[in-house]
C-alpha cells in the first residue's frame, strides 16, 4: 500500500513541479525527496517507488507527446543523439534519466526519517 | 559507551543520507551540464516538461488563438491556409507589421535571431570560441558599422520608423509571451536563451543580405596576386570584362546617354597601380559563397495566350531548413500584397499585389574595394594619407565567447572605412610582412533597403516601382517588374561607383585621395529597358549592359545562364503559366552546346582505351540536359573540369593564394577563339602541349578518376548527376554539415547546376520559384524548398521540399476580405488591443 501511494504521489507532485514557471527542470527531485520522508519506507523501495513514479511520469508524457507528433521529432532527435533514430528508445532513456535522479532523491528522504517500525 | 553507540547510530543514518544527496546533487549537476561533444543540459533537454518534447507538434494541432497586446491600435485577423500561409487582415499599417513580427517571431525566431547575431559577429554566443575569427571578421567588414547607418535613416522617416518600431514590437511581445519550455528546440540543444528584438536588428539582417550578395562579387585580392604574375593582355583574356557571348539585360543594341561624370585615372596609376607587382596573402574567413545568383524575366502581353504580362523569378540562394523566405499575405484597407518575407525583416520582399508584380536577382556589381594603408606605428592611431599622419578611429570590439574568455579586438577606421586585414587580424603575410587593407564598400554608406519593399508592396503602376526603388542603394539588385495595365520593365538598381576603367579591380594605393571613387553612377543611368520590342526582359546574374555602357562596371557575372533564358523566351509564343513552370525547371546546359563539339572535335580517339571511349560515347550521345539521371552530365563536368585544370594548372601554380579562377563561360570563349592559344601548352614541360594533347589527357585523367571510385565503392560508374551533384538543403545552423543532418533534407532527386537554369548546385539553388500572370484575377504559382514552420518538430517543417524537387508548385491563394469564411481557412488567429 504505501508503496503505491509513495509511487503515486511521486508522480502527482513531480508532474505539479513540471508545470510550475518557477521551479526548475529538476523540482521533482525535490518533491520526490519529501515524498520519501512523508511516505516512509526502506532505502531500496523508497528508491524503487522514486523510479517508478517518474519513469511513468517522463515515459508515459514522451510517449503521449510522441504518438501526437507521429514520432517526428523523436526519431530525429534520436538519431542525433545518437539512439539508431529509434523514438521507442528515447521514451526509455527520458522515463530512466527522470527515474534516477527522482529515485535517488526518494533514497534520500528515506535515510532522513528513522523507520517507524524496527 | 552509550555516546559512542548513540554516535555510531545517527553516523549509520546520516553516512548514507550524505551519499545518497550528493549523489543526487551531482547527478542532477551533470545533467544540468552540457554532455561530451552537446552543448545542451541533458536533463533538461530530455525533460516532456521543459525540454525538446515540448518542442514535438501534435500532427493535428490547431493554430487558432485570441491575442491581446497592449502595441496594437485595433482589431486583426490572420486566416491560416492549410499550408499554413498566414493571410494578414489589419487596419492599419502599425498592426500589420506588429503581425508580421509576431509570426515571424512564432514561426521562425531561433533563425533571426542566429542570423543577426551572426550578421553582427556574435556567434561565438552560440558557437563557441571556434567562430572568433568569423566574428573578428563581421566586425572588421563593418557589419555593425553599416546597420546603425542604416538604422539611422530608418528612423529619420516617420512611416518608416512606425512600420519598423511595430515590426519590432510585434517581435518582442511573441517572445515576452514565451514560457522558457515553449523556446524553439535549437536554444534547448545550443544551451542558449532567446534575445529581445529591436531595429538595429532588422538592419543587420538587410545587411547580412549586402554582405551575401555584395560582398563576394569583388575578386580585388585575388586579381592582385594574378596581376603579379601575368601580363595585361593574358589578365584581359582571364578575365575578360565583356564576354563575347553576353546576352546583356538591356537588350544590345541599345543606345546609352552621354555619361554625367567621367572618371579620371591618377597620374600615379601606371606605376602605383597597374604596374605594380605586388601579392597578398590574407585570410578570408566567410567569404560570401560564389554560387548566390539568380533568374528574373518577365513576357509581355505580346507573348502570352491570354495577353496579360507573366512575371518569373527564382532566387539562388544557400538553401536552408528552415529557409530564408516566409509566405505571408498583408492587407489593409490601403493595400494588399501577397509573397515572401524574410524573417527579421518587415514587408514582402518578392511578390506581387493587385496592380504590380516584381522579383529580384543580384546585380553581381563590384562595390566594395581595398586601399593599403600605412600606419605610423603599431597602435594603428595614425596613417598617412594626403601627406599628413592622419588619426583613425579606433573602435574596440568585446567578443563574447560562450565557454570562455571574452576576446576584445581593435578595429581602426580610415577615410575609406574599418581596416579589414591588419597585423593583429590574417594581415600577416609569409614573410612576415604586415599589411593594412581598409575597406570601402558601398553597404556602410546610410540608406533605408527596406523601404522600397514598403513602398514596391504599394505600387499601383510604372511610376510607382521607379519611385519605389530609385533609392535602393547596396546590394544592387535587378528589379523586374509586370504590371497589369501591361507594361514589363526591368532595372539594374543600386548605388555604384563611377570608375575610371580598372579602378578598384586590384588593392589600391591608400596614402592619398587620388584613388578614391570620384562619384557615383546617377541612379537614371543605371542599366533599365521597359517594354522592349521583342516582348520580353530577363536577368539571370550577367553583365547588364553590352560594351556601349560608357562606364567600367567590373563584377563577377555569370553569362550562361542568361543566354539559355533569353533563347528559349525569344522562340515562345502564346506562353501560359505552365510554359514558365517548365523554364523555370530547365535543365539545358548551354556552355555544354559549345564545349562538347571543342571536346569532341579534339580528342584524339586512336589514344583512348576501351574504358576511355565507354565514356567518350556517354559525353557524344547526351541530350545536353543537367537532368538529375543525366550520366552525359555527368561525364562532361569532369572532364571539362580535368581540361581547365590541364590547361591553367601550371600557369596558376606561380599565382600566390587567394586565387580567382577564370568563370568556365570565359575559357570556352577563349578556345573557340584560339585554339592554339599560349595557355594550353604546359609551361613546365619541354615539349608544346596542343589542344588536342590536353582534351585528350583530361578525358583520361576523368576515366581514371570515375574507374578508381567504381573500384572502390563497387558502384556503377559514371552515377547520375545528383548523386555527383549533392542536392541537400542542411539546418540553418549546422555549419559543420554533420552535427545536425537529421534536421536536414539530403540526396535529394533533382538536376541542376549553377549556370542551369534550375540552378541546384549542392545546398545552393531556386530558393523560391515564382510565376505571377498578370489576369484579374491574379494567378500566380509558386514553391520554396522549406515549410512555413521552423520548428524540425512540426509537419510545416519541411512540407514544401517533395513538390519543389518535381518541379511542382502551389496555387496562391490571394484571399480577399469576402473570402473570410472560406473553406481555404483552416484556422484563425484574432488580435486586439488589450
Amino acid at each position: 500500500m504505501k508503496f503505491i501511494t509513495a509511487t503515486i504521489l511521486t508522480v502527482l507532485l513531480a508532474f505539479i513541479a513540471g508545470i510550475l514557471s518557477f521551479s526548475p527542470w529538476w523540482g521533482f527531485a525535490i518533491t520526490s525527496f519529501l515524498v520519501a520522508i512523508l511516505v516512509h519506507q526502506k532505502g531500496w523501495k523508497a528508491f524503487l517507488s522514486g523510479f517508478l513514479g517518474l519513469f511513468l511520469l517522463w515515459a508515459g508524457l514522451a510517449w503521449w507527446i510522441d504518438m501526437q507528433n507521429n514520432s517526428l521529432l523523436s526519431s530525429k532527435i534520436a538519431a542525433i543523439l545518437p539512439l539508431g533514430g529509434n523514438s521507442v528508445l528515447l521514451i526509455l532513456v527520458t522515463g530512466f534519466v527522470g527515474g534516477l535522479v527522482s529515485g535517488l532523491a526518494a533514497i534520500t528522504g528515506s535515510y532522513l526519517r528513522v523507520s517507524s517500525h524496527k | 559507551m552509550i555516546v559512542f553507540s548513540a554516535f555510531n547510530k545517527i553516523a549509520m543514518r546520516i553516512v548514507p543520507f550524505l551519499v545518497s544527496a550528493v549523489a543526487t546533487a551531482g547527478l542532477v549537476y551533470a545533467l544540468n551540464r552540457p554532455l561530451g561533444s552537446l552543448p545542451m543540459a541533458a536533463g533538461k533537454f530530455l525533460s516532456p516538461q521543459y525540454g525538446f518534447w515540448q518542442n514535438a507538434e501534435p500532427a493535428s494541432k490547431s493554430f487558432d488563438e485570441e491575442l491581446s497586446f497592449s502595441g496594437l491600435k485595433g482589431k486583426a485577423e490572420v486566416y491560416f491556409d492549410d499550408r499554413l500561409v498566414p493571410h494578414v487582415f489589419a487596419e492599419n499599417d502599425e498592426d500589420l507589421y506588429f503581425i508580421q513580427g509576431y509570426l515571424h517571431a512564432k514561426f521562425r525566431l531561433f533563425q533571426m535571431d542566429l542570423q543577426t547575431r551572426a550578421a553582427a559577429g556574435r556567434a561565438s554566443e552560440f558557437a563557441g570560441a571556434k567562430a572568433i575569427n568569423f566574428d573578428k571578421e563581421q566586425r572588421r567588414l563593418g557589419m555593425v558599422f553599416a546597420a546603425e547607418n542604416a538604422l539611422k535613416e530608418i528612423e529619420k522617416d516617420s512611416v518608416s520608423k512606425a512600420a519598423f518600431d511595430a515590426y519590432t514590437s510585434g517581435i518582442n511581445a511573441y517572445i515576452g509571451s514565451l514560457r522558457e519550455a515553449d523556446i524553439p528546440i535549437e536554444y534547448k540543444l545550443m544551451n542558449v536563451k532567446p534575445e529581445k528584438w529591436s531595429n538595429l536588428r532588422s538592419a543587420l539582417l538587410l545587411k547580412m543580405m549586402a554582405k551575401m550578395l555584395s560582398s563576394g562579387t569583388e575578386h580585388d585580392l585575388a586579381y592582385t596576386n594574378a596581376k603579379a604574375v601575368f601580363m595585361p593582355e593574358e589578365l584581359n583574356k582571364l578575365y575578360p570584362q565583356v564576354p563575347d557571348s553576353l546576352l546583356p539585360i538591356v537588350p544590345k543594341g541599345t543606345v546609352f546617354e552621354k555619361p554625367a561624370i567621367i572618371p579620371v585615372q591618377p597620374a600615379s596609376a601606371d606605376s602605383l597601380y597597374f604596374g605594380k607587382k605586388d601579392t597578398v596573402s590574407v585570410k578570408e574567413i566567410s567569404r560570401p559563397n560564389e554560387n548566390n545568383g539568380s533568374n528574373n524575366w518577365v513576357v509581355s502581353g505580346s507573348k502570352t495566350q491570354s495577353g496579360a504580362p507573366i512575371l518569373c523569378n527564382d532566387p539562388h540562394l544557400e538553401m536552408s531548413l528552415p529557409s530564408i523566405w516566409y509566405e505571408i499575405q498583408l492587407q489593409t484597407p490601403a493595400s494588399n500584397a501577397y509573397g515572401v518575407s524574410i524573417p527579421g525583416a518587415p514587408f514582402i520582399i518578392i511578390g506581387f499585389n493587385d496592380s504590380i508584380a516584381w522579383g529580384v536577382t543580384n546585380s553581381q556589381r563590384d562595390v566594395k574595394d581595398y586601399y593599403e594603408i600605412r600606419f605610423k606605428d603599431k597602435t594603428r592611431k595614425e596613417y598617412w594619407f594626403n601627406n599628413q599622419w592622419t588619426p583613425a578611429r579606433l573602435q574596440v570590439e568585446e567578443i563574447k565567447v560562450k565557454g570562455g574568455a571574452v576576446v576584445f579586438d581593435t578595429v581602426a577606421y580610415t577615410v575609406y572605412g574599418p581596416v579589414m586585414y591588419d597585423e593583429s587580424f590574417q594581415g600577416t603575410d609569409s614573410s612576415g610582412r604586415g599589411r593594412n587593407l581598409a575597406l570601402r564598400w558601398t553597404a556602410h554608406d546610410p540608406s533605408n533597403e527596406g523601404f522600397t519593399f514598403y513602398k514596391l508592396n504599394r505600387a499601383k503602376n510604372y511610376d510607382d516601382y521607379v519611385n519605389a526603388i530609385a533609392t535602393f542603394q547596396c546590394p544592387g539588385q535587378n528589379f523586374v517588374f509586370a504590371s497589369k495595365s501591361g507594361d514589363i520593365a526591368l532595372w539594374q538598381q543600386g548605388k555604384f561607383p563611377a570608375r575610371w576603367k580598372g579602378q578598384g579591380l586590384y588593392v589600391m594605393p591608400g596614402e592619398d585621395s587620388s584613388y578614391m571613387w570620384q562619384g557615383f553612377i546617377p541612379q537614371l543611368e543605371n542599366p533599365h529597358a521597359k517594354n522592349p520590342e521583342r516582348g520580353y526582359l530577363q536577368s539571370g546574374n550577367q553583365r547588364p549592359a553590352d560594351s556601349a555602357y560608357p562606364y567600367f562596371i567590373p563584377g563577377t557575372y555569370l553569362t550562361a545562364r542568361a543566354i539559355t533564358i533569353d533563347n528559349k523566351l525569344a522562340a515562345m509564343t502564346g506562353i501560359t503559366p505552365a510554359d514558365m513552370m517548365k523554364l523555370q525547371n530547365d535543365y539545358f546546359n548551354t556552355t555544354a552546346e559549345d564545349v562538347r563539339p571543342l571536346l569532341l572535335h579534339f580528342v584524339n580517339e586512336s589514344e583512348l582505351t576501351e574504358s576511355d571511349k565507354k565514356y567518350l560515347d556517354i559525353v557524344k550521345n547526351w541530350d545536353l540536359m543537367a537532368s538529375p539521371d543525366s550520366k552525359g552530365q555527368t561525364v562532361y563536368s569532369l572532364w571539362w573540369q580535368k581540361l581547365q585544370e590541364e590547361i591553367f594548372r601550371d600557369e596558376f601554380a606561380r599565382v600566390k593564394s587567394i586565387l580567382w579562377m577564370p568563370d568556365q563561360q570565359a575559357i570556352m570563349e577563349l578556345l573557340k577563339k584560339d585554339t592554339a592559344s599560349a595557355f594550353i601548352d604546359n609551361i613546365n614541360t619541354t615539349g608544346i602541349e596542343t589542344l588536342s594533347d590536353v582534351v585528350t589527357k583530361s578525358l583520361k585523367a576523368a576515366t581514371k578518376l570515375f574507374d578508381e571510385a567504381a573500384k572502390k565503392t563497387g558502384n556503377k560508374n559514371p552515377g547520375e548527376w545528383y548523386k555527383a551533384n549533392h542536392p541537400a538543403i542542411y539546418h540553418i545552423a549546422d555549419a559543420s554539415r554533420n552535427s545536425l543532418l537529421p534536421f536536414a533534407r539530403t540526396k535529394l532527386h533533382i538536376g541542376g547546376n549553377n549556370d542551369i537554369i534550375n540552378a541546384v548546385k549542392g545546398s545552393h539553388g531556386p530558393s523560391w520559384r515564382m510565376i505571377v500572370h498578370m489576369t484579374t484575377p491574379t494567378e500566380a504559382y509558386a514553391v520554396y524548398p522549406g515549410g512555413q514552420s521552423g520548428n524540425p518538430g512540426s509537419k510545416f517543417y519541411d512540407s514544401f521540399v517533395d513538390k519543389w524537387v518535381e518541379g511542382q508548385y502551389n496555387k496562391l491563394w490571394f484571399m480577399r476580405e469576402g473570402d473570410k469564411t472560406d473553406k481555404n481557412v483552416k484556422w484563425v488567429m484574432k488580435f486586439k488591443k488589450g
